[in-house]
């Protein structure tokens, strides 16, 4: 593909001209160079696909004035050299237009260079489906033999970013995503009517998903919902899979800002006369213990599988995320250390509004400090002291309540009632509400973590590793008679 | 109403129709049955303010042109960005590989499917222009923001509110569509969303509480923020008082509730129960393993009891501001308006070109969208809409013959089952009502029921004088996802014997 690109509109060098022709006080451009393929399927057949190519360039001009520092921000997709100056200009005019912005900070200098940034960008396309679509036409083949249908999607797409600033910064991040997502559906006869089971993956590059070994699992499941129980709502001993728990700690960490809760807006801020530390950190609850157990929830750019960004890329500044905060380094962060509210996210600007460190989001989500039990292991110890309630994934998921953090949604494609460390038959689906930082203080076991796709949220945050968490009384609010 | 706009100019002297006829005569060498072509570009700008001041703005605008193919009896689709005739044409060259790819997937299935659209006469040369008055891309960026600080400053005066935060979100979406049977359209829209939430804080107690606008977004211009259309000022005056009300609440005791809903809450309850599960791609299972399906299933259509006999829903792409309103759909089909609910019983479904053909339906009802270039046409929402009795009551007219209930206003949390029939709901402000008469607000209400249940419990719907346009610009569907403006208009309604929470005790406090 780069053979077709003009010299002078290769990516570095489209970043380089604009910082050229910026006239303002400072300028930052990001370009994304982003490729995707995808496949989706209903019924045993493909039905849409797509391939995608294309860039985005993104200008933001800084203006210094007598009353602080003006942004502009403008993106554009398609542009090509001869597109640059109107877009520098339209930031500029922008940042003329807007008035201090809350957020201005130096921009980030150093003058670091990344070694591949006049390398072309990393693409994908349909030949990263090379051996799965094939394999995919074998399931479809072999699940309607066996009276099951597939559904779902599988999704990958490479995003190059290439980072100037006119403070030096010349960085570049290269992010593979891939998705997998595979549901069974089977008509049912009798009593156990409907059935459908779920299973997804995150993967960088599609060599490590075999969508027959993933159908393999999606059968034993169907085959668990032979026998059909109904269950009345009510608070259940429940074994949350690893996905259901990123759905929930994603949204935790996305309510997590620490400016909102220094100043009393959310679940992790502290009444003014509380017990909490009165300088850095006032108004929240840092340094608070959230848990029994000893959990670790961190981010890391570095984690083996899981690698996203080192270092900050923000297209536009919002709650938890500045503009000229571009190209700050990113470092592995604990935002809870063994139990204890460690960290808030934070821009250098709510950093220092709040007295808490430097803390940006970061693109991948882990939860460690639980025991060595697969989820498997887990079941088989569940169920001896009463029922049990296995869950395969969390949908539709919304807040109720930010005081507390209340969330709700559905649990979806499989309940399973665990007796005596054996699954005994699939139960009618549940509207939970819950709070992920209460099941967190109220959880009893965590399992060993591993990579795990965040079904509810797997269009945005696809980075999570995650135990399976055993909570003793977690509340279904009402029964859904959705399957 | 003004005369309507022009299309935008720029957009115009892009090389449309050149990339159109380079993009379908590749296809239609290379064997397509069908092919079409969509250019879009589409410009998405939103201004943040923290207590009056700007905390974050953008400006985005994407351009590029998809080719879809119907060939081999498979779908292909690629997307590109090059505006020459060459990369059109290449671009096509993809979309025939991919329906190639598609073919060989269904035959290693055994499957012997193939996609037929229904038909559609053909429109040719057709422009159109939503209807506004001040493109809001022709006012000045300082203007937005210093309006939306000014309105942030007004609610910071007053007293008990600690913050204030204010959005303001603007799209002009234009498109060019082209097609292998003689169509070719040219639109332009524009719409947009203000919002202003104001915050109270107890700094002793913790207790902290928000209340937000209740103007929805529409399918109108700068004028909206203006020209008194909509009652800012008022709004933003009493928008203190109700949370400082709200604050002092007590919290609902669960149960069972006589409840009248405002067209502002009601609205999303419609999205979610009616729109959604009348959408008959997913009644067939082609979103069943992302959005879900839905209950009111195929072969229920013309007998399933939706709701009470004073239930009447339509389908629309016609109405003046809506945010599904348009000229011709993603596949050229014309704007049209029809019955989904008739007397409580289901009667018609959104519909595309290959549902339609699919499921022996004579013709698309128009209800095919993509977000952006680089995505696929599917079947997304028009505006859905209950009906107001012709002669009905005003909204106090309902309150007053409910002796023990709750009056909802304003939407706020939502979730609904993957098959559409259990839903939750909050909304901005719930008001006791006891002997007829509003007796003050009540805090932590969610209420939650299933779909037909729901509907079926509606005794009483406002009048015409009760219809609101309310909606939302995120409606997600589909993988890759796409994103969704809908409107969906309805009076005030009273529904009887519905299950109240209180979300406190829900958390377990």
């Amino acid at each position: 593909m780069s053979t077709r690109t003009p010299r002078r509109n290769r990516p570095h060098e489209i970043v380089e001209r604009a910082l050229e022709l910026s006239r303002a006080d400072g300028c930052v451009v990001i370009a994304d160079e982003h490729s995707s393929a995808n496949l989706r399927w209903a019924g045993n057949a493909l039905t849409t696909n797509g391939v995608t190519r294309g860039r985005t360039v993104t200008v933001v001009a800084t203006v210094d004035g007598g009353r602080g520092t003006a942004s502009g921000v403008v993106s554009r997709s398609a542009v090509t050299a001869e597109d640059l100056e109107p877009l520098v200009r339209a930031a500029e005019a922008a940042a003329r237009d807007a008035g201090p912005a809350e957020d201005a900070q130096p921009l980030v200098g150093g003058e670091k260079v990344s070694a591949d940034f006049t390398e072309a960008p990393a693409e994908t396309s349909p030949e990263v489906f090379a051996a799965f679509a094939p394999a995919l036409g074998e399931s479809f083949r072999q699940t309607r033999a066996g009276g099951r249908e597939l559904y779902g999607f599988a999704h990958h797409g490479i995003v190059s970013s290439y980072l100037g600033n006119s403070a030096g910064l010349r960085l570049r991040h290269d992010q593979p995503t891939g998705t997998l997502e595979l549901n069974a559906k089977s008509a049912g006869t009798g009593a156990a009517g409907p059935r459908s089971a779920w299973t997804g993956r995150a993967t960088r590059d599609f060599t490590d998903v075999d969508p027959r070994e993933l159908d393999d699992e999606l059968a034993r499941r169907l085959g668990w919902a032979e026998r059909r129980i109904e269950l009345p709502a009510g608070r259940y001993d429940t074994l949350l899979p690893p996905t259901a728990v990123a759905d929930l700690l994603v949204y935790q960490m996305w309510s997590s800002g620490a400016r909102d809760a220094a100043e009393g807006r959310t679940v992790f801020s502290r009444p003014a006369d509380g017990n909490g530390p009165a300088g850095p950190g006032a108004g929240t609850r840092v340094g608070e213990r959230l848990c029994e157990l000893p959990l670790t929830l961190r981010s890391d750019p570095s984690a083996a599988g899981l690698e996203c960004a080192p270092f900050v890329l923000a297209h536009s500044s919002g709650d938890d995320a500045s503009v000229f905060d571009n190209g700050l380094p990113l470092a592995a962060t604990e935002w809870l250390r063994e139990g204890v509210l460690h960290r808030l996210p934070t821009t250098r600007h709510s950093a220092a509004l709040t007295g808490l460190p430097v803390a940006p989001g970061i693109d991948n989500l882990l939860l460690e400090g639980g025991g060595s039990r697969s989820l498997d292991e887990m079941v088989a110890a569940a169920g001896h002291d009463g029922p049990t309630l296995l869950l395969t994934c969390l949908w539709y998921i919304r807040e109720v309540d930010p005081a507390t953090l209340l969330l709700t949604g559905l649990t979806r494609d499989g309940v399973y009632l665990v007796e005596q460390g054996e699954v005994v038959g699939e139960v009618n689906n549940f509207r939970f509400n819950e709070s992920p930082v209460d099941l967190l203080s109220r959880a009893v076991e965590a399992g060993r973590t591993e990579r795990t796709l965040p079904r509810e949220w797997g269009d945005y945050f696809t980075r999570a590793a995650m135990p399976a968490l055993r909570v003793p009384d977690f509340n279904m609010s009402s029964v859904s008679r959705g399957v | 109403m003004p005369a309507p706009h022009a299309v935008d100019e720029t957009f115009l002297a892009l090389p449309l129709h050149a990339l159109a006829d380079a993009a379908l005569a590749r296809a239609r060498a290379l064997g397509a049955d069908h092919a079409d072509f969509r250019l879009e570009r589409i410009r998405s700008a939103s201004w943040r303010l923290r207590d009056a001041r700007t905390s974050g703005t953008s400006d985005t605008t994407d351009l590029g042109y998809a080719v879809r193919v119907v060939h081999g009896g498979a779908w292909g689709f690629a997307s590109g960005v090059d505006l020459t005739m060459d990369a059109a044409a290449r671009v096509a060259s993809q979309a025939v590989a991919m329906a190639k790819l598609s073919a060989k997937v269904i035959r290693a299935a055994g499957s012997d499917e193939r996609v037929e659209l229904a038909d559609e006469p053909a429109h040719p040369d057709r422009t159109w222009v939503s209807s506004y008055e001040i493109n809001p891309f022709d006012v000045a960026d300082a203007d937005k923001s210093g309006l939306l600080a000014e309105w942030s400053a007004r609610l910071l005066a007053a007293e008990g509110v600690a913050h204030a935060d204010a959005a303001l979100l603007t799209v002009q979406e234009n498109k060019f569509y082209a097609d292998s049977a003689g169509t070719s359209t040219t639109q332009q829209r524009v719409r947009l969303h203000p919002q202003l939430t104001a915050v109270a804080v107890d700094p002793a107690s913790g207790d902290f509480d928000s209340m937000r606008t209740l103007a929805p977004p529409v399918g109108c211009g700068w004028e909206y923020l203006t020209d008194g259309r909509y009652d800012w000022d008022g709004e933003l005056a009493r928008l203190p008082e109700h949370l400082a009300e709200k604050m002092r609440a007590p919290g609902v005791e669960a149960g069972t509730y006589d409840l009248v809903v405002d067209p502002s809450n009601l609205w999303l309850t419609i999205h979610e129960s009616i729109g959604h599960a009348t959408e008959l791609d997913r009644a067939l299972g082609y979103e069943a393993a992302y959005a879900g399906t839905s209950f009111a299933t195929f072969d229920q259509l013309g007998k399933l009891a939706y709701g009470s006999e004073i239930m009447n829903v339509t389908g629309d792409r016609t109405a003046e501001h809506g945010l599904a309103t348009i000229g011709y759909d993603d596949e050229g089909v014309a704007a049209q308006s029809w019955d989904l609910i008739k007397d409580g019983t289901l009667v018609g479904y959104q519909l595309d070109r290959r549902i339609a053909q699919l499921t022996g339906f004579a013709r698309s009802n128009g209800c095919a969208y993509a977000d952006s270039p680089g995505h696929v046409p599917v079947q997304r929402m028009a505006n859905v809409s209950l009906q107001p009795a012709a002669d009905g009551p005003s909204t106090e007219d309902l309150i007053s013959g409910v002796e023990r209930g709750i009056y909802l206003v304003g939407d706020r949390s939502w979730s609904i089952d993957m098959q559409r029939y259990n839903f939750q709901f909050t909304q901005q402000r719930a008001y006791a009502i006891r002997n007829g008469r509003l007796a003050g607000q009540l805090r932590e209400v969610a209420y939650q029921a299933t779909t037909t249940d729901f509907w079926g419990s509606m005794t009483a719907v406002g009048g015409p004088q009760t219809y609101v346009l309310g909606g939302a610009f995120n409606c997600g569907k589909a993988q890759p996802g796409q994103v969704a403006a809908v409107s969906h208009g309805c009076p005030s309604a009273l529904f009887e014997g519905v299950n109240v929470l209180n979300t406190t005790q829900e958390a377990g406090r």
